[in-house]
């Protein structure tokens, strides 16, 4: 369970989130929703510990993350983190890419981590590209590649933040896609997304990122389809997708 | 011109001037191994939000770079005489020539990590990787890449600047056939021979590291 209490941070004079509060459940997908800088990336940082917070709580499954005794690198095992500049490692192969964290933080012999490598590209529809390295693949391949390395520390969440954003048009499905395969199979998600029929047909509940708050939050055919906000209500129209 | 070449002073002298060779190429590959492991020290204490180990290392980068290779051996060689540190010529010429590549390979670094993208060490801490684990094996390897070339550079004019050795009284190749010139007055032939022996091994270097680059940087050349 991932609980945000009260999580005040700024950079410098600029509040971004201004008291966000939220409980993740074990197997629930969250969409996080919102308008364009207004923090939606700060927050999923504030949770795998990259951005400290000024005030507030932060806990994974109890444990505080941004307590002083918090071996961060461990908890971070727990929690997958997908960008949306999928920020593959360009001078290993895919398998490599995959394997690396396996055996360097879990310790896991080469053999072994290759294996759990190769489970995982296979499990993203990546069979055929084990020895290809990622400049030799396409966006999508590179971010389904990005997918496949969070998961083979198998982590308890995976935290996407606009997965599909950088994408060209035509590679945002197969990436969708495999969003879609990690909910089906019961993984926790919290997904920033611009992808409103993602939110709407994938996530268990919606929640609307304003001015440093979750203004709305609810089951997502609800926050979707009859949103209370009249900043919510605009946005939604707004969206094309 | 009556000057008559004579070349068998010099081929009875080669096995000592190869022999010296050696002493050029151990002296070059020491210096640049050292320089580059200070160089990075360098690039990142210059970082450091300590002001005096800051202050440190841009002195350090300023003087290496501003100040002619021979006064910096000079300053190893006699300077540090004055203050009662007496170094053979051996290590203060690589003390000299490994200062002066950390400074140079201390800005290279420079530009080697601002060509690795923000999001390369984000990705890797999230995967639970700690700061050092991300430098090793996702950051460095990339900085390796970009610096690479110029490391090669580097490389080559420490071999030629390593014949700054012979003032410091260092028997390298340039020492040792200053010694044979001074005792058999075959200027002409003896620098001419030591050219070719520099040439060589400049050569035989850089194909020796483009081997090592062809080896290293497969991604590279999958992608063409
Ligand atoms: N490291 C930083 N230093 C200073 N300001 C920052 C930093 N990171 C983010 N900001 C600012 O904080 C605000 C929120 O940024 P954030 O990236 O979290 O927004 P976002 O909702 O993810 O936007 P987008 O949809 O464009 O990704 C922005 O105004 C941004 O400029
Ligand atoms: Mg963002």
């Amino acid at each position: 369970m991932i609980i945000l209490e009260n999580v005040h941070k700024s950079f410098g004079s600029l509040k971004v989130l201004k008291g966000v509060n939220l409980t993740v459940h074990e197997g629930e997908v969250v969409s996080l929703i919102g308008a364009s800088g207004s923090g939606k990336s700060t927050l999923l940082y504030c949770i795998n510990g990259l951005e400290k917070i000024d005030s507030g709580r932060v806990t994974v499954d109890g444990t505080d993350v941004h307590a002083k005794g918090t071996d961060i690198n461990k908890l971070r095992q727990k929690l997958g983190t997908v960008f949306q500049q999928w920020n593959s490692f360009p001078h290993l192969t895919a398998l490599e890419n995959v394997a690396l964290a396996p055996r360097v933080v879990s310790k896991l012999d080469k053999a072994a981590a290759r294996e759990v490598a190769a489970a995982q590209l296979e499990r993203v529809g990546l069979k055929d590209k084990f020895d290809h390295y990622p400049s030799q693949m396409s966006g999508g391949q590179q971010q389904r590649l990005a997918i496949a390395r969070a998961l083979a520390m198998k982590p308890d969440y995976m935290l996407f933040d606009e997965a599909t954003s950088a994408l060209d048009p035509e590679l945002v499905t197969e990436v969708l896609d495999t969003m879609r395969m990690l909910a089906s199979d019961g993984m926790t998600m919290i997904v920033v997304t611009h992808e409103m029929s993602f939110a709407r047909d994938v996530s268990d509940r919606v929640a609307f990122f304003k001015q440093g708050v979750l203004a709305e939050i609810g089951p997502a055919r609800e926050v979707m389809e009859s949103p209370k906000d009249p900043d919510l209500q605009r946005f939604l129209s707004s969206s094309t997708r | 011109m009556d000057y008559q070449f004579q070349w068998r002073p010099v081929i009875q002298a080669l096995p000592q001037l190869l022999e010296a060779s050696l002493v050029t190429l151990q002296v070059s590959v020491l210096s640049m191994g050292l320089g580059l492991l200070m160089g990075l020290v360098l690039y990142f204490i210059r970082k450091s939000p300590i002001l005096p180990l800051r202050a440190f290392a841009t002195t350090w980068i300023e003087v290496a770079r501003n100040t002619p290779s021979l006064f910096q051996i000079f300053i190893f060689y006699w300077g540090l005489g004055e203050f009662g540190i007496f170094l053979s010529p051996y290590v203060s010429v690589v003390a000299a020539l490994s200062f002066n590549c950390a400074g140079y390979m201390a800005e290279t670094y420079r530009g080697g990590f601002a060509a690795v993208p923000k999001g390369q060490n984000m990705a890797a801490r999230t995967l639970g990787m700690t700061a050092w684990q991300s430098l090793r094996y996702v950051e460095l390897p990339q900085v390796l890449r970009a610096i690479y070339h110029p490391m090669t550079n580097q490389f080559t004019w420490i071999i030629l600047a390593s014949s700054l050795g012979m003032l410091a009284g260092l028997r390298e190749l340039s020492g040792e056939t200053q010694y044979f010139n001074s005792r058999t007055f075959r200027t002409f032939e003896f620098f001419m021979a030591a050219a070719v022996i520099y040439y060589v091994i400049t050569k035989i270097a850089l194909l020796v590291l483009k081997a090592i680059g062809w080896n290293l940087f497969k991604a590279e050349r999958a992608a063409k």
